[in-house]
């Protein structure tokens, strides 16, 4: 790694919002030619919801991210600077870091590359968890029941978000590629910078923006480059494509995005305060960042997520453009949902979830019950059945779309069918269905313990 | 004095950004940012949108309202409630969170 202890400033380059969702050329060499001290990028997100930490799974393709990573490492190898990844694999927990690794094998084997790469876990133990509870070391965060031990059990995959302090000891070991577990978006960017005793507020405010790339910039893209510069009394972020800029505003609004209060986001070990922060434009494309202050807490909690699964899901979408129907679509489904459950009273089917979705009534806004229905000359029905097993949703989709088919409705003249199915075959098999059920804090004495760190050689 | 002569906007006529998001599996977060300050200024001080009038605009009672803020530097109202399913659970039509604003655009706030 070069030495750059006494340096004024430290920058980082953050090529890509989301590992696997790519950037320019053009812009990484921009980026790499103004000397980072790191190149980081996270690679993870639970916005695309429970089935990717259950299923073990990444919402991002591998190619795409071993496209990225075959720019980026070699990169960071030639320029003597540490290349840091977090929440690998989307969801970081065991199989999520495992797959990366394996791409990254293959990319050091077919590029020829050596190196030192340190691999932090994130995953834990049920144990681990229930003694924690036992111990009255985990704590609801938000609107989230009390966690159980059987919680713990039915739970598939429990992961932490990990701090900056693993990844500062994995620097500190001279690797040059880190790859870690779930992670605190933040960390990947700031921990270098804090290991150097730069300002631990501004490094992870400064993390913060740059974990989303060139979302920030205007027009935003999470596909593109950012380039930070962090100093002793604030930051600057800038895009590294020229089509783009930073504006004190656009800087400013992106404290809002994704979290629940711009003044206040909290982390591992602490909150970050914006209430003094000031956003600065400073050239037509670079913003100033100065002001942030970090309050930790007396205790250091890191958050748990985890999610169980609920059984197999099919679907079937079906459609209707008869006014008719339409003007009675409520008592069809409600008779639908009588005939499936009276069909197999008796026949050992009874514990499944049957809905259907109704777009063009109420669909995009199903969870606000009390807004306004829309209206629409054509509505697309969503089947949709979980069960304990593929076969039971298989069974209980299939019979609702065949009762809804040929359901008579009151006043009904379109005899032959009810529906338009677009597809053939009408079903489709979606698969194990999940949700989260752990999503907590849990106090650790150490920030490093729950988060081992172990060394390949390439 | 002069009375105050309070009129009706339509949000998506003064705002320029009026956004949805999951901020976690467990919370839904809602941005309005205006196109000017001035208009902001207007709105902040009439504490026009509040949690009364966002709460009947999603029929959702106040007590699922965890932060309604107003922050300056980027003249935009935040409000985070308590998503009403976990994100991608079951009945879920949004696992994102990423279109539950289109009630806010309608929205008349008076200032």
């Amino acid at each position: 790694m070069k030495e750059n202890n006494n340096k004024q400033e430290l920058r980082v380059l953050s090529p890509t919002a989301i590992l696997g969702y790519g950037f320019p050329e053009e812009s990484f060499n921009e980026g790499m030619r103004r000397q980072p001290d790191v190149i980081a990028c996270d690679a993870g997100s639970t916005d695309p919801g429970p089935y990717y930490l259950g299923a073990g799974y990444s919402f991002t393709d591998r190619n795409a991210v071993k496209r990225d990573l075959s720019l980026m490492i070699p990169a960071g190898l030639n320029a003597g600077i540490p290349v840091v990844i977090g929440t690998a694999g989307g969801s970081g927990a065991r199989p999520h870091v495992e797959e990366t690794i394996g791409i990254i094998k293959e990319i050091a084997a077919e590029k020829k590359l050596h190196f030192k790469m340190a691999v932090i876990m994130s995953e834990f133990e049920k144990d681990y968890i229930k003694e924690k509870i036992r111990k009255g070391d985990i704590s609801p965060l938000g609107p989230v029941p009390e966690l159980k031990e059987e919680n713990v059990d039915e739970s598939i995959h429990i992961v932490a978000q990990m701090g900056e302090e693993p990844f500062i000891k994995a620097l500190e070991s001279g690797a040059q590629v880190i790859l870690a577990g779930r992670s605190y978006d933040p960390c990947e960017f700031s921990a270098l910078a804090i290991s150097k005793g730069f300002d631990k507020a501004l490094a992870i405010h400064m993390g913060k923006i740059l974990e989303c790339a060139a979302i920030t910039a205007l027009p935003g893209s999470g596909s593109d480059c950012m380039m930070g510069t962090l100093k002793k009394d604030s930051f600057v972020v800038e895009p590294l494509n020229p089509i783009r800029k930073c504006t004190a505003l656009s800087v400013a609004a992106h404290s809002l995005y994704e979290k629940s209060n711009p003044y206040v986001l909290p982390g591992p070990g602490g909150a970050l305060d914006l209430t003094e922060t000031k956003f600065n434009q400073l050239t037509d494309t670079q913003v100033e960042v100065s002001g942030t202050k970090f309050v930790p807490t007396d205790e250091y909690f890191v958050k748990l997520e985890g999610v169980r699964r609920v059984g197999y899901r099919t679907v079937s979408p079906a459609a209707t453009h008869d006014p008719v129907m339409i003007s009675q679509i409520d008592t069809v489904v409600e008779k639908v949902r009588e005939r499936v459950e009276d069909n197999f009273r008796n026949s050992g089917i009874t514990n499944f979830y049957l809905d259907f979705k109704i777009y063009g009534k109420k669909g995009v806004m199903h969870m606000f019950p009390q807004t306004p229905d829309s209206s629409s000359d054509e509505l697309l029905i969503i089947i949709e059945a979980v069960a304990p097993t593929q076969e039971e949703a298989n069974t209980i989709c299939g019979f609702a779309r065949s009762t809804m088919l040929h359901y008579g409705y009151e006043g009904r003249i379109s005899t032959a069918g009810n529906l338009a199915f677009p597809f053939s075959p009408s079903d489709c098999k979606m698969g194990a269905v999940y949700e989260f059920n752990v999503y907590h804090l849990m106090r650790v004495d150490d920030p490093c313990a729950p988060f081992p760190i172990s060394f390949m050689e390439f | 004095m002069q009375a105050m002569i309070m009129e009706k906007h339509r949000l998506i006529d003064i705002a320029s950004v009026i956004r949805s998001k999951n901020s976690g599996p467990y919370e839904l977060t809602f941005d309005v940012i205006f196109k000017d300050f001035e208009t902001y200024g207007k709105v902040k001080a009439a504490q026009a949108i509040n949690i009364k009038n966002f709460c009947a605009t999603y029929g959702i009672p106040e007590s699922d309202v965890l932060h309604l803020v107003y922050f300056d530097p980027a003249k935009a109202v935040k409000a985070t409630i308590c998503r009403p399913i976990p994100s991608g659970a079951l009945g879920e039509t949004d696992v994102y969170g990423a279109q539950q604003h289109a009630p806010l655009m309608n929205m008349e706030i008076e200032f």
